[in-house]
C-alpha cells in the first residue's frame, strides 16, 4: 500500500515537474561551450559601429558592446516591441511626446573594469547623432528629429526631440548604436575603428585579419546568468561555398547572414536532424534607381516602362526557389504594419496584375518617349546572392519590351563610387535596414539633397513633402493614408525607382544551436548572450 | 647601271614545284590522327560558333521560369539552368564567346609579339635589352594574375577581357620569336638585304618575319587555347563578360557550386565544352608543331 502510494506520488510529482517545465523543460539553457559560426566577409571595413553599415562589422562586434534599447532578444522579430538593455524600464515620452528620460542600470561595468555610466550613454549618442568634424556616423539622418542629448547625471540620459514622431524609439533600438567609453571617444574619436572595448556579454581576445575574431565570456555581465557560452569564434568566410562546407561538416554551427535555398537543401538532405533552419522575410531588398540626370532617363515615361516590363508576382515566386528574395513589396517592409497590402500594390504601375497590358503600356511609353529599343548599362555590385541574380532577372524582363540592356558587374567599393559621382545608366542599389522603421526605413526615396545614401540624382520637393507629413504623424490610420500617398507618388506617378521582391532570410545551423531566433534583420539579436550549445 | 634585287630572291626561292594544299591536308590526315581530332573539334567549334543563331533551338539568354533545372529531355537536350535557359543554346552561343575572345587575343597577342620580338632581335643593343627585361617584368607574372591586374584597372566586358588576355601573350610570343629571329638575323640574305639599302621595316617584315612563321603558328595555336580557358577563368571569377551573355565560365560559376548535386548537368556541360575546346587546340597544336618540324616531318 504504502509503496503503491509512494510510487503514485512519485509518478506525480514527475508528472507535475514535467507539466511545469512542459516543452521549456527541455529548452532550459546550459553554461559552457564555444560557438563557432562563419561571417560572409571577408574582414569589416572597421570595428566602429557608428561609423559602418555593413553586417561584418555586427556579427564581429556586437557580442562585445551593449546598447541602450534594443528588440527583444526573445522575440526580435517583433516589429513594434522594443526593450532595456542599458536602461532599467522604457519610458513614458513626455513634453507632449517630444522628451524621453531613460534610467541606467548602476551595475554595468566596461570590460576595462571601470563603471559605465549616463555619462558614457550621452557620449555615445551624441557622437552617433551629432559627430564631429571629422568624424563619420552613418545614421546621422535617422535621428533629424533630435534636437538635444544630455546626462544631467551619473543614472539619467535625457533625449529632447524637435517634434514627436513613431520613428524616433525603433531608431534608438538601431544594433549599430554601440556604447562607447566617454573618457577614449573624447581622446580619440577614432580609436573604435581599430579597437574593441565594450560592456557587453563577451569580451574581446583576439582578431586575425581575414581569419576569425574571438571572444570570452563576461563573468561581469549585468544580465544575469548571461552569456550561457563560454566563448565565440567567428571565421572569415567570403565564399558561399566554403561556408556551407563548413556547416556540414560542423565546422562551424551556423552563419547569421542567410544562404540561398540550394544551400539549405543540401544541408537539411544531407544533415538531416542535425540541421534545424529558421526563416524570415527581411527587411532588406534591391531598389533599381535610374539616373535620372542621364537621358533618357530624365523622362518619367521611360521610368515607368521599366517598372511596368517587370513580372513582380511571377518573378519573386520563380526567384524564391533559386535566390534569397520571396515577397512581393512596395517600399515599406512586407511585415509591417505601415505596409502596402496586395490590393493596394496592384494599383501602383509595376504591380498591376495583367503583365501583358503593362508590357503594352511600357511597349507605348517608349514609343512616345522616343525610347525604342533603348541600350544602356545595368550597373551591379559583384555579390550574387542576390544582387546578380536579380540582374539577370531584371535584363530578362526588359527584353520583353525590346529594351537591349548590358550588365556592368562591379566590386563593392567601385559600385559604391560609380552610384556616389552618379556614373550610372541604372544601378541595382540595396536598401537593407536594421530594426523594421517603416518611416525612416523609406528615406531611401528622398532625393539625394535631403537622403545622401539616394543616388537617383532627382529632385522632388514634393516628395520631401509628403515624407515630412508622414514623418510628423502620430496617428496610425493618419499615417498609412500618408504612407499610400508617398509610395503611389514615388513608385508610380514619379517612377524614381523600381522596388525588387523582399530578400528572404534562411538560417541554417546546427541542431545544438538554441537561444537564438530570427529577426527581419541580420543587423538584429546579435549579441549571443541568448544562444548555449545543447551538447 | 642598276641591278634590281627581289625579295624572293633574296630569301633563296628556288621556284621549286610544292605539293598542293589539299595532298599536303591529306597527308596531314593520315600521318597525324590526333592532330585531325584536334582539327575536328575546332571545325565544329567554329561551326557552332559561326552559326549559333542556326543551331540554337532557344534564346541563350531567355528566361523560363516554367522549365528550372530541368535534367536533360528532347526538349532540352543538356537540360536548364537555374534560370530555365537551354543549356545546349547557351553552349552554342557560348562558342562563338570563346572563340572571338580565344582567337581575337591570340592573334593579335602573338601578333604584336612576333613584330617585337623580331624587331628586338634585329635592332639587338640598347633596344634589345630594354624591351627583354620589360618582357622579363611581365613575364614573371602568370598569365591569369597580369589578366586580373589588366581588368582590376579597366573594367568587365567583352574587349576588356581581350585587351586583358592579349597583353600577356605578348611577351611570350616576344621571348620565343626573339629566339629564332636572332638565328635568321646571322643569315647571309638578311646583310644582304640591308646592304642594299632596304629599310628596317622592310628587313624586318619581308625577310626576317616570313622565317620565324614556323614557331609563331605552334605558340598561336597554343594561346588560343589558353586565352579560351582563360576567359573561362575570369568569367568564373565574376570578372570576364557578365550575365546574361553565353559563356562557358559563366555558366560554370552559376551552376557548379550551388548545384553541384541538385543539377549537375548545369555545370557539367560547360566543363566538358571548355575541357574539349582546349583538349582539340593542344592536339591541333602538337601536330601542327610535328609537321613544321624538319626532324619530325617525316615520322
Amino acid at each position: 500500500m504504502y509503496v503503491r502510494t509512494a510510487a503514485t506520488c512519485i509518478g506525480l510529482g514527475v508528472a507535475a515537474i514535467a507539466i511545469a517545465a512542459g516543452p521549456a523543460g527541455a529548452q532550459t539553457p546550459k553554461r559552457g561551450g564555444t560557438l563557432t559560426y562563419m561571417i560572409p566577409a571577408d574582414s569589416p571595413p572597421s570595428f566602429d559601429g557608428h561609423r559602418e553599415t555593413t553586417f561584418a562589422t555586427v556579427h564581429s562586434a556586437a557580442p562585445f558592446y551593449s546598447v541602450l534599447i534594443r528588440v527583444p532578444p526573445d522575440n526580435p522579430a517583433s516589429t513594434t516591441e522594443f526593450v532595456c538593455d542599458l536602461c532599467t524600464e522604457m519610458p513614458e515620452p513626455t513634453d507632449g511626446g517630444k522628451t524621453y528620460t531613460f534610467k541606467i542600470r548602476p551595475d554595468v561595468k566596461f570590460h576595462d573594469g571601470s563603471k559605465l555610466t549616463a555619462k558614457d550613454v550621452a557620449a555615445s549618442w551624441q557622437k552617433i547623432v551629432f559627430p564631429p568634424e571629422g568624424v563619420t556616423s552613418a545614421r546621422v539622418s535617422y535621428y533629424a528629429m533630435v534636437d538635444k542629448i544630455e546626462a544631467p547625471d551619473d543614472s539619467t540620459v535625457v533625449f529632447r526631440l524637435k517634434y514627436p514622431t513613431t520613428a524616433f524609439l525603433p531608431a534608438l533600438a538601431d544594433p549599430f548604436t554601440w556604447i562607447y567609453k566617454k573618457e577614449i571617444i573624447d581622446k580619440d574619436p577614432h580609436w573604435y575603428q581599430k579597437n574593441i572595448m565594450g560592456s557587453g556579454p563577451f569580451k574581446f581576445v583576439s582578431y586575425d585579419i581575414g581569419q576569425s575574431i574571438k571572444g570570452t565570456r563576461n563573468p561581469d555581465y549585468y544580465h544575469k546568468g548571461k552569456p550561457y557560452l563560454d566563448g565565440f569564434v567567428g571565421i572569415y568566410a567570403a565564399k558561399q561555398s566554403v561556408r556551407v562546407e563548413a556547416m556540414r561538416a560542423d565546422r562551424a554551427a551556423m552563419e547569421f547572414r542567410g544562404v540561398p535555398p540550394s544551400a539549405r537543401d543540401e544541408l537539411v538532405k544531407e544533415g538531416g536532424k542535425e540541421i534545424v533552419v529558421q526563416d524570415s522575410d527581411w527587411n532588406c531588398g534591391n531598389i533599381i534607381t535610374p539616373n535620372h540626370k542621364k537621358k533618357p532617363f530624365d523622362d518619367v515615361r521611360v521610368r515607368r516602362a521599366l517598372m511596368l516590363a517587370v513580372d513582380q508576382w511571377k518573378g519573386a515566386q520563380a526567384l524564391s526557389k533559386i535566390a534569397i528574395v520571396r515577397s512581393v513589396g512596395g517600399i515599406v517592409f512586407p511585415g509591417s504594419p505601415l505596409a502596402a497590402t496586395k490590393e493596394e500594390l496592384q494599383q501602383i504601375a509595376g504591380y498591376w496584375p495583367d503583365i501583358e497590358k503593362s508590357r503594352a503600356e511600357a511597349k507605348r511609353l517608349l514609343k512616345e518617349a522616343g525610347a525604342e529599343g533603348l541600350s544602356f548599362e545595368l550597373t551591379n555590385r559583384n555579390v550574387d546572392q542576390p544582387y546578380k541574380f536579380v540582374g539577370t532577372w531584371l535584363i530578362g524582363e526588359w527584353k520583353k519590351i525590346g529594351l537591349n540592356v548590358e550588365q556592368k558587374v562591379l566590386p563593392t567599393g567601385p559600385w559604391f563610387q560609380a552610384m556616389r559621382s552618379g556614373s550610372f545608366d541604372v544601378v541595382v542599389d540595396a536598401n537593407c535596414q536594421s530594426v523594421v522603421n517603416p518611416v525612416l526605413d523609406t528615406g531611401k526615396y528622398l532625393p539625394q539633397s535631403v537622403y545622401p545614401e539616394s543616388y537617383g540624382g532627382y529632385e522632388d520637393p514634393k516628395s520631401v513633402e509628403l515624407y515630412q507629413k508622414m514623418l510628423r504623424e502620430t496617428d496610425p490610420k493618419a499615417q498609412r493614408v500618408a504612407m499610400r500617398a508617398y509610395e503611389k507618388h514615388t513608385l508610380d506617378t514619379m517612377a524614381h525607382a523600381i522596388v525588387t521582391p523582399y530578400w528572404y532570410r534562411i538560417i541554417p545551423m546546427q541542431s545544438y544551436v538554441k537561444g537564438w531566433k530570427i529577426s527581419p534583420s541580420h543587423y538584429l539579436n546579435q549579441d549571443l548572450a541568448n544562444i548555449w550549445l545543447d551538447k | 647601271m642598276t641591278t634590281t634585287v627581289s625579295d624572293a630572291a633574296l630569301a633563296g626561292s628556288t621556284g621549286e614545284a610544292r605539293p598542293s594544299w589539299s595532298r599536303a591536308a591529306l597527308t596531314f590526315l593520315r600521318r597525324r590522327p590526333l592532330g585531325t581530332v584536334g582539327i575536328a573539334i575546332v571545325l565544329v567549334m567554329f561551326v557552332a560558333g559561326a552559326l549559333a543563331d542556326v543551331i540554337a533551338p532557344y534564346d541563350p539568354e531567355e528566361n523560363d521560369f516554367s522549365a528550372m533545372m530541368e535534367a536533360p529531355s528532347w526538349a532540352h537536350l543538356l537540360g536548364t539552368d537555374q534560370l530555365g535557359r537551354d543549356i545546349f543554346s547557351r553552349l552554342v552561343f557560348g562558342a562563338r564567346t570563346a572563340m572571338i575572345v580565344g582567337f581575337s587575343a591570340a592573334f593579335v597577342g602573338s601578333a604584336i609579339g612576333l613584330v617585337l620580338g623580331v624587331a628586338s632581335a634585329y635592332f639587338g643593343g640598347w633596344f634589345d635589352l630594354l624591351f627583354q627585361r620589360v618582357l622579363d617584368v611581365m613575364m614573371a607574372f602568370p598569365l591569369i594574375i597580369l589578366a586580373l591586374a589588366v581588368v582590376a584597372v579597366f573594367g568587365t566586358g567583352v574587349f576588356n577581357v581581350i585587351l586583358a588576355i592579349t597583353i600577356p601573350l605578348i611577351p611570350r610570343c616576344g621571348r620565343v620569336v626573339r629566339a629564332s629571329a636572332l638565328a635568321v638575323r646571322e643569315i647571309p640574305y638578311v646583310d644582304a638585304a640591308r646592304a642594299l639599302g632596304f629599310s628596317h621595316a622592310r628587313v624586318v617584315l619581308r625577310h626576317m618575319v616570313p622565317n620565324v612563321v614556323a614557331p609563331f603558328l605552334i605558340m598561336l595555336s597554343a594561346f588560343v587555347g589558353q586565352a579560351i580557358l582563360a576567359e573561362a577563368s575570369l568569367s568564373y571569377l565574376g570578372l570576364g563578360v557578365q550575365e546574361p551573355v553565353p559563356a562557358w565560365g559563366l555558366m560554370l560559376q552559376g551552376g557548379a557550386e550551388e548545384y553541384a548535386t541538385t543539377a549537375p548537368w548545369i555545370a557539367v556541360f560547360p566543363g566538358l565544352a571548355i575541357m574539349l575546346a582546349v583538349l582539340g587546340i593542344s592536339l591541333f597544336g602538337d601536330a601542327l608543331r610535328d609537321a613544321l618540324d624538319p626532324k619530325l616531318r617525316d615520322r
